[in-house]
């Protein structure tokens, strides 16, 4: 019993409250919305949100990883998104021929998407974090448009030969029983929805585990360091640009198996869906859920992708509804006044209910 | 090995036109205290950031324990050994007091990032040993009462002091503090010049300092290079110094 308490009291102090919350808010999610779908009392088109919002909860979380910690800006998650999608995609196709469980194929399918963004995300960061200044936000940028175009003009097909490519138009000359996975512009073709909202749930805590390990040793503070002061990150022995490429490629191939989830769980999906726009989305999510913050950044991209859903009663205007909402809440959270009397307010609560002091 | 900590033969730089620094000329003993003066602008910082590579020197060498660092990078140049304090203090600010020494220590430590991300054994004995030691550097610098608090929220002397701490977590053999009492009052400044000489005993290390305060100056430093624009003008004991007509010329002018 006092074991416990004592553990409770560890878990809950101020170091590692943070971390306890957001565990604790996701499982709780899940406990709540599976309830609801067991009792039938969700509509379907939440139902059909729910592994996007998963998935997009797991890419704004490696954002914030990015953005929050490491203070580097990057406008390309839905080209890693996408990477991860399309080799998922492809990954799941192949490796079902073999494995039979949906699980195994899932996973596997997901270390390929996450390894293959890791890859991508080394490939231009190696290159780029060396420079100082916004350069990665560019290149990220042109990354995503590069890799949009590509995957439209792309063609994979899957026969017991194995894997075959082509590009622009589709020579992939397979055997009849092959499969064409990728098919250009009409996007990417999986044979099984694999991805379950049990699956996302658990790659949010997966990447949950993954970020606050990161931070919270030596690792985090060296990256911590680099964002705060390069030349005296770099004085006490630190290597800036090591760190800088570490927290990039991490954050890569969690967007990336943020991008296979997504992508098998739809039937089919087209790369046009991974634009610029998306990018923007998920970096909103991050900015509006508090820099650093992971609990903020799972509850602002929930209501974010909620609320639209809930307007659309207001049809026409719901889009306008939406903005207004994002613009007051990023007057309110920047605006020193409320948040002092935000703050005056919590102070009072605390008055009123006097914790007794640990230790 | 050669008898010297830091050496440099015609050390100079240029910013464009100008030239910053020319033959600039040290020789540091192990366990020496060793003071860098001269008028503002005449070079002093300039030399601490061609020493940690911060600035590429022009011309001339740089020899640490008898190693040319003329290849290294500021990473490696702390590696070897030197670490430094910055004028204009350049803490982590965000960070917790302790967290800025941990940074400090963060080649000391011994776990890998799988280490890390899987919370092995190794892990968090060595998270607790560089815990134990973050608060023994900071108890030398009677710190150890702030290690929660933000190190931006310090006042301006507890500053100074942390970042000599963080620097010293390093395992320097030359400690290279940039106006360590700028900012401090008298009493805070007093003492400083104790915990100065307290290192230098305690850690077997050399320092060299650069300060305006006189009377730290010639309160700690048993040899003293004088800096004026960009030249050496002179090196010897705080006496001769202090007694020499050109330097007195230089600092008070004609
Ligand atoms: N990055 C730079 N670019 C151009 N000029 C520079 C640069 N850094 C220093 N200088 C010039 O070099 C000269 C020496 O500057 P430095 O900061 O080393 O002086 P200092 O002796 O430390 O002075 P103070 O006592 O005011 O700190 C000054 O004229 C300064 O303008
Ligand atoms: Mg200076």
């Amino acid at each position: 019993m006092k074991k416990i308490t004592e553990m409770l009291k560890k878990v809950f102090s101020k170091k590692y409250r943070q971390r306890t919350v957001s565990y604790l808010i996701v499982v709780l999610a899940y406990l709540i919305i599976e309830t609801a779908i067991k009792t039938g009392s969700i509509s379907n088109t939440i139902k059909s949100l729910l592994v996007p919002t998963c998935s997009y909860i797991v890419a704004a979380l490696a954002l914030n990883l990015l953005i929050g910690y490491l203070g580097d800006l990057c406008l390309g998650q839905a080209g890693f998104m996408a990477v991860g999608a399309f080799f998922g995609a492809v990954a799941s196709v192949f490796f079902s021929r073999f494995i039979s469980g949906d699980v195994p194929v899932l996973i596997l399918a997901i270390i390929v998407g996450g390894i293959a963004a890791g890859l991508c995300g080394a490939l231009i960061g190696i290159p780029v974090l060396k420079l100082q200044g916004d350069y990665l936000a560019i290149v990220t940028l042109a990354f995503c448009q590069i890799i949009k175009t590509l995957l439209l003009n792309l063609y994979v097909g899957i026969d017991s030969k194995g894997l075959h490519f082509s590009f622009i138009t589709d020579n992939t000359n397979m055997d009849p029983d092959g499969i064409l996975v990728i098919k250009g512009a009409i996007g990417a073709n999986v044979t099984k929805k694999l991805s379950s909202f049990t699956a996302g749930i658990l790659l949010i805590l997966f990447a949950l585990f993954i970020i606050h390990n990161l931070i919270n040793s030596k690792h985090g503070r060296a990256i911590q360091a680099c964002r705060d002061n390069k030349i005296a990150a770099s004085s006490v022995g630190i290597s800036v640009s090591r760190y800088k490429l570490l927290v990039f490629v991490i954050s890569a191939v969690l967007t990336g198996m943020a991008g296979t989830l997504y992508g098998l769980g739809f039937s089919s999906f087209k790369a046009s869906k991974f634009d610029f726009n998306l990018s923007i989305l998920i970096l909103v999510y991050v900015v509006l859920g508090g820099l650093g913050n992971m609990t903020g950044t799972i509850i602002s991209t929930t209501l974010l992708l909620v609320i639209p859903e809930a307007l659309r009663a207001f049809n026409d205007y719901r889009m306008i509804i939406y903005s207004i909402v994002l613009i007051a809440v990023m007057l309110i959270s920047n605006n020193a006044m409320i948040m002092y009397y935000l703050k005056q307010f919590k102070d009072h609560l605390k008055k009123m209910f006097p914790k007794r002091r640990t230790e | 090995m050669s008898e010297y900590v830091l050496e440099t033969k015609n050390l100079g730089i240029d910013f464009g036109g100008l030239t910053a620094v020319n033959n600039f000329n040290i020789r540091v003993e192990k366990g020496d205290i060793y003071g860098l003066i001269g008028p503002n602008g005449a070079g002093k910082t300039t030399v601490f950031n061609m020493l940690t590579k911060v600035y590429e020197p022009s011309r001339g060498t740089i020899l640490v324990n008898g190693t040319d660092i003329g290849k290294m990078s500021t990473i490696e140049v702390n590696r070897i050994g030197i670490a430094r304090t910055f004028q204009n203090i350049r803490l982590f600010s965000d960070l917790s007091v302790e967290d800025n020494v941990k940074i400090g220590l963060h080649n000391s430590g011994s776990y890998s990032l799988a280490d890390s991300l899987f919370r092995t054994g190794k892990f968090h004995s060595e998270e607790k040993r560089l815990h134990e030691r973050a608060l023994e550097l900071l108890g030398i610098f009677r710190l150890e009462g702030f290690a929660e608090h933000k190190a931006g929220s310090l006042p301006y002397g507890a500053q100074r002091r942390l970042e000599i701490a963080r620097a010293l977590a390093t395992k320097p053999c030359l400690l290279l503090l940039d106006e360590p009492a700028a900012g401090m009052n008298p009493v805070e400044t007093q003492e400083l010049m104790d915990t100065i000489k307290q290192i230098r005993d305690r850690f077997d290390i050399s320092i060299l300092l650069i300060e305006h305060d006189m009377k730290l100056v010639m309160g700690v430093c048993e040899k003293i290079t004088v800096l004026n624009f960009g030249q050496v003008l002179m090196n010897g004991t705080p006496e001769e110094v202090q007694n020499d007509p050109e330097v007195i010329k230089a600092y008070l002018g004609d």
